[in-house]
């Protein structure tokens, strides 16, 4: 057997789009069973079966999603309906698991949202699926038809509480994928992110109370409450159970992406899955193991290292969207981060000044760095604008922007160093690096 | 942040077409009646389709439909990159994916085909046809590097494929969107080792089941997964 978890443990059994996306392949393979049944349950036992799961969101931060859930008004007061928002505007550099769920599942999503809906007592669910996905937007909008056509949603459908779910899209924002940001998108805004409080679980989209979760969060639902929570909890460790998905891009023989069991050891996930890495596990450089914005670890803390919340995060990194991005020994690291400074000076919504000017200074200050034409001191002065940038801004799009370069220093700040050097070297006048530090 | 302007020249006017007015107000059918404003997004991407391009005439006619101040319009139409505002090459907008994943898996030398075959980056070809824009992640890195051309992926790219694609769309046809090395969506290219139990697609999970855990019934809802 390959991996950990067995296939009749899988919640996506379509993840590779080999089977029938409509409703009733989806069927087939046990979506909307039972669902009747759990809504009869009732809301608090729907939230508190979520909460036994352990289920952390799978959207990056990692919060429980049933104590998420249970953040909102118990009822609906004051005429203002409540909202479930799903988070589909996937563009985390390194994460494409989302997109398969809606191309491929589209219906365990579906169901997922009428039963979050329903414990949180909201008839209406807004998906916000990123713009650039338009195959998987016409599959999901397809998918919603059909489930409206069934009666499984809409009003008096046959599970019994009256439920919308409207599909709307983003315009290419990474920003979007900040849940406040994205409410702010959805009202028909420029995607800038809120200060909070009051957080969305008391005023958020139209000023109502609404919740925000990743399309996997949802997704995982019908099935956890299909199968037990206990069955979901038994998978990983304490505090990271459950089934993930893993998208594994870069230097590896057969990127793709799996499901697998929390905790799955990298190599084993790399080795069984992944068909290894290009050139042998020697070639092995670094690793971000969840999506570009958290640290990269060095090979040899990544050969052994557990894949979820807390061992990355032990490591000063953490499992993000675990979005695993494999480099060899051939990658110019320097670069590799450098590029990913520049994405985040692109996508820098430009609301807080230390992002919108942090972004810019950090990548033109990387873009030297990668030919070597900065001076020693520069590399401190960069680490101490991360910590500038880093926890000063609304948003954690800053944070996100400064721990990719830190994970560089971290572990490789030799190899910076040693292209400083060796620019250096043959130029025996003064460089003047210094004088175009800080332009 | 990028820096985006308006196109130095504009047309006169616009008008929406049939089918995208109707389009248009079932979009706006979604939200709330007072909250019109959502549907900006959506809108905004009709008139790209209609158009090609997001031009200052429709954003005018967009804040009127919306009952929304112009530059309102005009601020989101600016701050989101997936609006071209500046019109592009007729038969294929190439979208080329440049950030980290696809970039270690590539992305570089695809650049300098649509360099050679196309131009510069954002100019459009002498002929109209073709141009180009480097993107950020479009959320398909298992399958880098890749393009979108016009709207849909290509995937698992090679300087040759892409080099292929280009010269059926300059041929007037429209290649098959998806991965150029024989994948069906993002499993490990050729052998698939996981989802193969047939019981998973048999019917046996549509069977009617009871759910674990229920309150009253077998006992409190706590432990014991049953299935």
């Amino acid at each position: 057997m390959v991996g950990i978890l067995e296939d009749k443990d899988r919640i996506f059994t379509n993840l590779y789009g080999l089977q029938d996306w409509g409703l009733e392949g989806a069927k087939t393979r046990g979506c909307w069973n039972g669902t009747r049944d759990m809504i009869d349950a009732g809301p608090a036992w729907i939230i508190d079966n979520i909460k036994q799961s352990g289920l952390r969101g799978r959207g990056g931060a990692g919060f429980g999603t049933g104590l998420k859930w249970s953040f909102m008004p118990k009822e609906v007061k004051d005429g203002r309906p409540h909202y479930l928002v799903v988070n589909a505007d996937e563009s985390e550099p390194g994460t494409c698991k989302d997109r398969e769920i809606m191309r491929h599942d589209p219906h365990l999503l579906i169901e997922g949202c009428l039963i979050a809906s329903f414990a949180m007592q909201a008839h209406a669910c807004y998906i916000y699926i990123r713009g650039e996905y338009v195959r998987e937007r016409e599959i999901l909008e397809a998918a919603i038809k059909q489930a409206y056509e069934a009666k499984l949603i809409g009003k008096n459908n046959v599970h019994g509480w009256d439920f919308d779910c409207y599909l709307h899209h983003g315009g290419g924002a990474y920003i979007c994928g900040e849940e406040t940001a994205l409410l702010e998108s959805l009202e028909g805004k420029k995607g800038q992110p809120r200060l909070k409080p009051p957080f969305p679980a008391g005023a958020g989209l139209y000023g109502c109370p609404t919740t925000v979760n990743n399309v996997e969060s949802i997704a995982v639902a019908g099935t956890i409450l299909r199968r037990g929570a206990g069955w979901f909890a038994g998978f990983g460790r304490p505090n990271n159970t459950g089934t993930k998905l893993f998208c594994v891009s870069g230097h590896v023989n057969l990127p793709c992406n799996v499901e697998e069991a929390m905790s799955i050891p990298f190599k084993q996930l790399i080795e069984d899955h992944c068909g290894g890495i290009k050139g042998g596990w020697g070639n092995l450089k670094a690793v971000i193991p969840g999506g570009s914005s958290v640290r990269m670890i060095p090979a040899h803390e990544a050969e052994d290292v557990l894949m979820d919340f807390d061992a990355l995060s032990a490591l000063k990194s953490g499992l993000g969207t675990a979005a695993v991005i494999v480099m060899d020994k051939d990658t110019d690291l320097i670069r590799a981060i450098a590029r990913l400074s520049y994405f985040y000076k692109h996508e820098s919504c430009g609301q807080c000044t230390p992002c919108r000017e942090g972004t810019g200074w950090m990548w033109r200050v990387m873009e030297r760095m990668v030919t070597g034409e900065a001076d020693m001191k520069e590399i401190d002065m960069l680490l101490d604008v991360t910590t500038q940038v880093e926890g000063h801004t609304i948003c954690a799009l800053g944070d996100a922007a400064a721990w990719p370069i830190q994970g560089l220093f971290r572990h490789f700040r030799h190899e910076v160093e040693d292209r400083i050097t060796s620019y250096r070297a043959g130029k025996p006048h003064v460089q003047g690096a210094s004088l175009i530090a800080a332009e | 942040m990028s820096v985006r302007r308006l196109a130095k020249e504009q047309p006169a006017s616009f008008e929406f077409s049939k089918d995208t007015l109707k389009t248009a107000q079932w979009w706006i059918a979604k939200y709330p009646p007072e909250r019109k404003q959502s549907a900006v997004l959506p809108i905004l991407w009709l008139i790209q389709k209609q158009e090609g391009w997001v031009s200052e005439p429709s954003i005018r006619v967009t804040a009127e439909l919306l009952g929304m101040p112009v530059i309102r319009v005009l601020e989101v139409a600016t701050f989101y990159t997936m609006f071209q505002l500046e019109p592009v090459g007729k038969v294929a907008f190439v979208q080329l994916c440049g950030t980290t994943p696809c970039m270690l898996c590539g992305a570089n030398d695809l650049k300098k085909v649509l360099h050679e075959r196309i131009g510069p980056k954002n100019h459009v070809s002498a002929d109209g046809k073709f141009s180009w824009e480097e993107v950020e992640c479009l959320g398909a890195c298992s399958n880098a590097p890749m393009a979108a051309i016009n709207d849909y992926y290509y995937e698992d790219l090679t300087p040759e494929s892409l080099g292929q694609i280009l010269d059926e769309f300059a041929a007037g046809k429209t290649p098959k969107p998806g991965s150029r090395i024989g994948r069906g969506a993002s499993e490990p290219a050729g052998k698939i080792q996981t989802l193969l139990d047939p019981k998973l697609y048999d019917g046996s999970a549509a069977k009617k089941i009871k759910i674990p855990n229920l309150p009253e019934k077998p006992k409190k809802a706590k432990k014991e997964p049953a299935a």
